[in-house]
């Protein structure tokens, strides 16, 4: 019973997280997916690093036993399908599963249309798992890591990743930053982007001093 | 006439701008959250999980006999506390109650349908529950979704999650130019 407890309140933290960062609106997310606002990434991997780093080094602290941590199985076809077909599923929807329930509770219907989606989608899965079985179970499905598939030590992997994520968040700052500046221009907001053709018109209406010029 | 209503509510919230936290800063609390999830429980976080035992617990409810022999669904039936008290139900009960709580604290709270200018509330909602769908099958084959998968799996160095959230944004990427349209 306790355990439950504490998964309620884990959640409870989780939720007021997501929100906290806009991650409970649809608009938001699909930004993400548009390049216009990059606030999944750069929340997914800021989290990502910090929990990664926590547990490397709480076990090199000896303060948890990381071998006891549980690592999700790799059966990496299924994964990877799922992934893909997750994919085309998370950009119809705008919401993930758990970001569709905060979407949900702060009132929006569509964050509910969502989560009833998901519940019906997993049940028809569920109701035909023979056919899918097969494909399911196929793979090692045993635990494998990043260190193991680059022949890395734990330690050099997390630094590589801390490496990678901090040259993507200032890439991430550099797209919104042009994003940003795009939308400030008329024309490139239009229905129809400006071919390199009308860029000569495109810089006679937008700017009237290089048309005098 | 109601949606010409809302879309007006709609563009008076777009003014009035609500400010979000730092994505950077409430990544970092979201992933304090996930280690003292690891530290507390030994596992992450997840989202998808709960649906399935809700579905798993539903089909249990109706036709017993069939839920324990489904492969899918015997896993959540069988399990020594039964489907209703599986410990991700009770983690997404508690991100409904904090995704309420924090929405109410900065007073975001609002009855609406987020949507593109064009799209009626009907469509968006239609929309919203396929892609629910859809993802409710990719989720299943994958074992998780962006929160048992790619949160979880992916601070743990799983091949398999790293992997996961690679195809799932490059589908998402791959399908945003057909569905910018209905966002403007």
């Amino acid at each position: 019973m306790s355990d439950l407890f504490v998964a309620l309140g884990i959640g409870v933290a989780f939720g007021f997280a997501l929100e906290r960062a806009g991650l409970g609106s649809a608009r938001k997310l699909t930004g993400q997916f548009f390049l216009t606002d990059l606030t999944v990434f750069k929340v997914m991997f800021s989290a990502i690093l910090t929990a990664m780093l926590g547990t490397f080094w709480l076990g090199r602290l000896g303060v948890i036993d990381f071998a006891s941590l549980y690592v999700p199985d790799t059966h990496l076809m299924p994964q990877l399908a799922g992934g893909a077909i997750f994919g085309l599923g998370f950009a119809l929807a705008g919401l993930c599963p758990g970001t569709s329930c905060v979407s949900a509770a702060t009132g929006r219907g569509d964050g509910a249309a969502v989560a009833a989606g998901l519940f019906t989608g997993v049940l028809l899965t569920g109701l035909s798992f023979t056919a899918l079985q097969p494909f399911y179970t196929s793979g090692a499905g045993v635990v494998w890591t990043l260190p193991q598939l680059l022949h890395l030590s734990y330690g050099a992997a997390v630094f590589l990743i801390v490496l990678v994520a901090l040259a993507a968040f200032a890439a991430a700052e550099r797209i919104e930053l042009r994003m940003r500046r795009r939308r400030h221009d008329p024309i490139a907001e239009s229905a129809f982007p400006p071919s390199a053709a009308d860029a000569g018109f495109r810089e006679a209406t937008v700017n009237p001093a290089a048309r005098r010029a | 006439m109601a949606e010409a209503r809302s879309a007006g509510r709609e563009s008076l919230g777009e003014e009035r701008q609500v400010k979000y936290s730092d994505p950077y800063v409430a990544g970092v609390g979201l992933g304090l959250v996930l280690l003292a999830a690891f530290v507390i429980t030994g596992h992450g976080l997840g989202a998808s999980g709960a649906f399935a035992t809700t579905a798993a617990g539903t089909v249990a409810a109706v036709a017993p006999g069939y839920a324990s022999s489904n492969a899918y669904f015997a896993r959540y039936v069988g399990s020594p506390d039964g489907p209703w008290r599986d410990w991700l139900l009770f983690e997404v009960i508690g991100v409904f109650i904090g995704g309420f709580l924090s929405a109410a604290l900065a007073g975001r709270l609002r009855r609406d349908v987020e949507r593109g200018a064009g799209v009626t509330i009907r469509s968006r909602l239609a929309i919203a529950f396929a892609g629910g769908g859809v993802m409710g099958l990719g989720a299943v084959l994958a074992r998780g979704c962006t929160s048992g998968q790619a949160l979880t799996g992916g601070a743990l160095l799983s091949v398999g999650s790293w992997g996961f959230m690679l195809t799932a944004f490059a589908a998402a990427y791959a399908a945003a130019p057909v569905i910018k349209g209905s966002w403007r």
